[in-house]
């Protein structure tokens, strides 16, 4: 092969760089999602973990579809419980922590969700 | 080992199928959880079929008659206060001949013409804003209120250039910094949308009365217009009043005792 020493060493070079998110994620820590501060005084959200993690904002787009199209303001959760359709006076009532609850995760994953253009986050956090 | 394209292909759509099972599999569990939602109406809600509201113009003398219940709306509402030309107004006051264009008249009664008069959103029943909102951002409720999805609002204010009331206010800056004391339990807006009067729709669900009317017992009068033993009907059978611009066809929801 003409200049085996130059392709060679070039090739190896580029496997090495190319494969680098591979290697280098063997020999790295394991991955831990962001700490978030939970509330204290309540032990379940509205439906279970898993859903939440996953599903909170398709739920939000339905609770502000069904309180402002349909005029449902009252969410059945799966448990049976009732809840008042209401990011603010819900959600937030509970998670008064915005920055350590909602902004670590957005942060984590790049989301930027413009909900607090206009809703507005609970004043313990300001 | 050689192997023959057949069973390279053999295997390779196995294994394929295999990881899209899996995948499948894993899928559904993570993502159904068994939640069926289920949304209602709450049990304390007002109901109507066609709210509307009697405002007795006689009873409103000073300006802190005014004043009680515009306040009451804008810490309600978070409501700023703008300076200059870019005022934010859901209910304000204005000048005889600004309320009542079409029944001026040159002999009018002196004290008539000299009163202030509330304004606010009218919730026609021909809504002209609804008609001509290109994304439904503003649309009428079953129970004749004209409400407001701000979620979907693009700022393009052809509702503003339908009205013709000049119930609707654009945001040309971020509200925010001009709101004094913000209520936790309501929305702000954002720049570059439309707001105006929702008849307090979100109190009305909670079984109370729109703000203003809360603030003005016995000035302001709110209730159903379809049902005949509402007291809004029988204030209308009991003194004269006056529609906005009813030549117009839009049906108002407001109406004055003069």
């Amino acid at each position: 092969m003409y200049n085996s020493k130059y392709v060679i060493s070039g090739l190896v070079i580029f496997l090495a760089v190319f494969s680098y998110p591979f290697w280098g994620n063997l020999a790295s820590k394991d991955y831990t999602g962001p700490k978030l501060s939970l509330p204290t005084d309540q032990k379940q959200c509205i439906e279970p973990v898993e859903f939440m993690r996953a599903e909170h904002m398709t739920l939000l787009n339905q609770w502000r579809d069904s309180a402002l199209r349909d005029e449902k303001r009252v969410y059945v959760a799966s448990n049976g419980a009732t809840w008042e359709t209401s990011l603010q006076k819900t959600c937030m009532s509970c998670h008064t922590n915005k920055a350590e609850f909602c902004d670590t995760c957005h942060l984590e994953n790049a989301v930027e969700p413009y909900c607090w253009t206009c809703h507005v986050p609970p004043k313990g956090n300001e | 080992m050689k192997r023959s394209r057949r069973q390279f292909l053999k295997v390779a759509s196995l294994s394929v199928a295999g990881l899209g099972a899996q995948l499948a599999a894993g899928g559904m569990t993570q993502a159904a959880a068994a939640v069926k939602p289920s949304y209602k109406k709450n049990a304390l809600a007002l109901k109507a079929k066609r709210w509307a509201m009697v405002i007795d113009t006689r009873e409103f003398a000073s300006k802190e008659d005014f004043d009680a219940c515009i306040n009451a709306c804008d810490t309600a509402h978070n409501i700023p206060q703008m300076p200059g030309n870019t005022e934010i107004k859901w209910i304000w006051k204005d000048a005889y001949d600004h309320t009542f264009t079409e029944t001026t008249n040159k002999y009018q009664s002196k004290e008539v013409e000299d009163r202030e008069y509330f304004m606010l959103c009218n919730h026609c029943e021909n809504p002209p804003c609804v008609r001509v909102c290109p994304t439904q951002a503003t649309y009428k409720l079953e129970n004749g209120i004209v409400a407001m999805d701000y979620h979907r609002c693009i700022g393009c204010r052809f509702c503003m250039a339908g009205c013709p009331f000049g119930a609707r206010s654009f945001n040309f800056t971020d509200p925010r910094p001009y709101i004094k004391d913000i209520n936790p339990k309501f929305p702000t807006r954002m720049i570059g949308v439309v707001e105006k009067c929702n008849f307090c729709v979100e109190r009305l669900d909670e079984g109370k009365l729109p703000a203003c009317v809360e603030a003005a017992p016995g000035k302001i009068h709110f209730g159903d217009l379809s049902d005949p033993e509402s007291d809004v009907r029988k204030l209308l059978d009991e003194n004269y009043t006056l529609r906005r611009k009813p030549a117009l066809g839009t049906e108002p929801g407001v109406f004055y005792i003069i």
